[in-house]
């Protein structure tokens, strides 16, 4: 079914702002009006004090969305934006990495402000169309596509006339619609959901590329916290932009040279080593899923166990097979880390498109996980039809597998039955019924589909109000926090990790702290503030990448060969040879000198907004900061038993003696004393973070860091309390 | 299909192969502009030249590298988007770029000038069957 001609409802040009030294120094407001087809378009400037205090990318995001909405704006209001901006770094060519965007916004799942980030080619194509950011505003009066024609520099809004809700299909559509030829097909990029935004809360954005080899289209995700729905809500099908020509020197920067020499020098390094360490090239982020279980971190069975005897079945040899090999799988030119994988001419078995033969996006880790080991399905083909069907409906496979895996518990404690969940046996690895849960999420088919479609900290108001599940059974064994559904590590052995999940800024993902092995395995944090500097430096040093458009990656996935010999400890955590990369390609990029300590406060400044974007929302406090039992260690017996010289020993350790107590007991023990920790490690980063006991940033901190504006100034005066107040050493 | 055929006994290391490309492609008479480099390795020499494999023309996201009529890879300018990936996964390192002149990455194209300008008959273009 080709699409027809759509209809324009508004037009506006522009002239184009030049790049200089990696910014265009202009935004785009796309206002939609407010259900009335009033579109509104503008250019704004990018003043220097946004650049100073909040550099770009994620900062930008955040800075033009707290001037959009106020105190009491809802996810669903028309204030609320969806701001995407790509950073400094974002559309260079010659190192792996820089294509990312992130997108800001009001998060339906988290009622409070949310960033996703995702590759494809739209962050790099509208920085080269003249704008550091794209701001879209408002709701749309019928179901339009957003058309950013950066070529003859002009904004159009059209009239959908897709016929499908769903991610491949509008993406194709329009990679077709507005490609010249099949040539020109790479020259686009287009941002789009699918139909389970309608209702569900865990929808996210699918962000495309042109594969010429494929002759395909590619859709990655910035698939957390809901963005789909917020783009669904304004009446947007899509926004699509075009950019045909562009440079190696297209972002301006001073010194080409070094960015040139750095990139050439990563590159050869993935080249010759890339296989015998990380293998991303061959598996991508699914070689994770045996390292893990070899470390009892793989989730299984929500979160319950951390291996499983059907790994083999989903490692990454089996993924490797399953994957095409040989082919450029960067998703923005120059990442030859190249760990977008695919795989083709796979022949889908159920739903609206089974029996057709599609390129499947992925699986990467977290899906191989999510919607794997911890739903208890060890099938990779059931993984990739149910990532396929995720990205294609817009579901967000991390929130997806996590809910799917808290209900699987649910039902098999008896909360709910399976008159609750109209007929499906919502047991672990059951097949059929969990990918058919998928597809009715999606349709919104009854009211357990959607419920269940909100994500586990709704969902489980709903069962417990509507089927009568025990909310205390469902909060002790959910793994969400602050609206937000845990990725895919078991971290209850790791106590940094409990605050590498439950003291973020936006809830358990990964993106902030992965203090693991740091923790666990080579136990180099030792004390509570040792954990609270790691809990501090990381989340700041990781933060940075949000900035400027970079993806982490190919910042530790490859590392030099003599890394460990050089250097020791947390310092070769760091890899400081890469870590230099950023430094001196950020000067040959703007000309401004940069160090580790200036890296470090460009991420504070804005690490501090954005908790205090969250406590201008309602929320931003220490109450939100909850970590559940699962998260901290054994909730029933089969787990412990699982382990038990193992958790033995780790009770033990607290000086309790444990002869003639019940496994039962042991438990509540464990729990009591764990409890009692994350409350010490939560004071001691609190402090760290330079916060006050109620996790609110001190009128001295945002001093400090230059973000003492009035608005700022007077939100946090209202909150700080000085009986919250830590004394002063 | 056109290669060089290196005699690498035969190479004194004057460079007149570097001059001759450099100037013949970039007009400039610099030996850090050639498509051809001679090293020297603790007095020996050793000749970096690209020797067709191909192996780049899959590594390169936008397919601007490819084989011409001859079996010659050619960089396709207009295509390239100077990722340089093709430059660090090069098998023999023989892909080369120069940031003051150009993003895009050049290598050598069999025109056979380094050849001619070689004193000693270390460098000989051969014809060969077409690769695979």
């Amino acid at each position: 079914m080709e699409m027809k001609e759509m209809k324009l409802l508004s037009e506006w040009s522009y002239e184009p702002a030049k790049i200089q030294r990696g910014y265009a120094n202009e935004t785009l407001y796309v206002g939609l009006g407010n259900k009335d087809g009033n579109y509104k378009f503008e250019k704004r400037p990018v003043s220097e004090d946004m650049k100073e205090n909040f550099t770009g990318g994620r900062g930008f995001g955040l800075k033009l969305l707290w001037d959009a909405v106020k105190e009491g704006t809802k996810w669903d209001d028309p204030e609320n934006e969806l701001v995407i901006a790509g950073g400094p770094f974002c559309g260079i060519t010659q190192y792996p990495g820089t294509g990312k965007s992130y997108t800001v916004f009001l998060s339906p799942a988290t009622k409070q402000t949310y960033n996703s980030n995702a590759g494809g080619y739209f962050g790099p194509f509208l920085k080269f169309s003249g704008f550091d950011a794209l701001e879209v505003q408002g709701k749309a009066d019928r179901p339009v596509v957003v058309f950013i024609d950066g070529d003859n520099f002009k904004v159009q809004i059209f009239e959908s006339t897709l016929e499908d809700n769903n991610a491949y299909y509008i993406s194709e559509e329009l990679h077709d619609y507005f490609a010249k030829d099949e040539q020109d097909k790479r020259t686009i990029s287009v941002i789009s959901t699918g139909m389970a935004a309608k209702t569900s809360y865990i929808v996210g954005l699918n962000f495309s590329f042109y594969d010429v080899r494929r002759k395909a289209v590619r859709l990655k995700q910035a698939g957390r916290g809901g963005g789909g729905t917020v783009l669904c809500d304004k009446n947007i099908a899509a926004i699509v932009v075009k950019r045909t020509k562009f440079t190696g020197i297209e972002n301006d920067p001073v010194d080409v040279e070094t960015i040139m020499k750095a990139g050439a020098s990563l590159h050869k390094r993935i080249h010759d080593h890339d296989n015998e360490q990380c293998q991303m090239r061959a598996a991508g982020t699914a070689h994770l899923t045996e390292i893990m279980d070899d470390y009892e971190l793989l989730p299984v069975h929500n979160y319950k166990y951390g291996s499983h005897k059907d790994i083999g079945n989903i490692s990454s040899h089996e993924y490797i097979k399953l994957f095409s090999q040989g082919t450029a799988d960067g998703c923005w030119y120059g990442c030859s880390l190249a760990c977008a994988k695919a795989v083709d001419h796979f022949p889908l078995q159920t739903g609206p498109w089974k029996g057709k033969e599609v390129v499947v996006d992925g699986p990467e880790y977290e899906t191989a996980a999510g919607l794997g080991s911890n739903v208890g399905i060890f099938d990779p083909h059931w993984t990739i039809e149910a990532n396929f069907y995720a990205d294609h409906y817009g579901l967000d496979t991390i929130s997806l597998g996590t809910t799917m895996a808290w209900v699987c518990e649910c039902y098999e404690l008896g909360l709910i039955n399976k008159e609750n969940t109209h007929g499906l046996e919502m047991t672990f690895g059951n097949k059929k019924d969990l990918m058919e849960l998928i597809h009715r999420i999606a349709n919104a088919a009854d009211d357990f589909a959607v419920a269940t479609g909100w994500g586990i900290e709704a969902a489980r108001e709903y069962y417990s109000k509507n089927y009568g599940a025990d909310l205390e059974v469902m909060k002790k064994i959910g793994m969400v926090c602050q609206g937000l559904e845990a990725s895919e590590y078991r971290c209850q052995e790791s106590m940094a990790q409990w605050g590498g999940y439950f003291l973020t800024l936006k809830g358990p993902q990964h993106d902030e702290a992965w203090l693991i092995f740091m923790d666990m395995v080579n136990k180099q944090l030792p004390t509570y503030e040792d954990k609270a500097e790691a809990l501090y430096f990381f989340p700041c040093f990781r933060l940075w990448f949000s900035l400027h458009g970079l993806c982490k990656l190919p910042w530790n996935d490859i590392e030099p060969v003599d890394n460990s010999i050089k250097y020791k400890g947390i310092e070769a955590a760091r890899v400081p040879e890469h870590l230099n990369n950023y430094l001196n390609i950020y000067t040959a990029i703007t000309g401004k000198p940069l160090d580790r300590d200036g890296m470090i406060l460009q991420s504070e400044k804005v690490y501090n907004f954005e908790r205090i974007f969250n406590l201008r929302m309602g929320k931003g406090t220490s109450k939100f900061h909850e970590a559940p039992d699962r998260g901290l260690g054994p909730v029933w017996e089969d787990e412990w038993m699982a382990r038990p010289d193992y958790f033995d020993t780790k009770l033990k350790e607290f000086g309790e003696e444990i002869e003639g107590k019940s496994v039962k007991e042991k438990i509540t023990l464990l729990q009591k004393h764990r409890r009692a920790q994350w409350e010490q490690l939560k004071a001691a980063v609190y402090k760290r973070r330079g916060w006050n006991k109620n996790g609110i940033p001190t009128l001295k901190t945002v001093k400090r860091l230059g973000i003492d504006y009035p608005e700022v100034v007077a939100l946090l005066e209202k909150h700080l309390k000085p009986e919250d107040e830590f004394e002063e050493e | 299909m056109k290669v060089l055929q290196l005699r690498t006994e035969k190479c004194v290391q004057c460079g007149e192969c570097m001059s001759a490309c450099s100037k013949a492609w970039f007009k400039e008479d610099n030996p850090a502009l050639s498509r051809i480099k001679i090293e020297n390795k603790a007095t020996y020499p050793n000749i970096n030249v690209c020797n067709q494999c191909g192996a780049c023309i899959e590594i390169c996201p936008t397919k601007a590298l490819e084989r011409d009529a001859n079996g010659i890879v050619q960089v396709r300018k207009d295509k390239c988007t100077s990722c340089l990936m093709c430059v660090g996964f090069c098998p023999s390192a023989s892909m080369f770029f120069n940031a003051a002149k150009q993003t895009e990455p050049f290598k050598c194209i069999s025109c056979g000038i380094c050849a001619k300008a070689c004193p000693t008959g270390a460098l000989e273009l051969l014809t060969t069957p077409e690769s695979k």
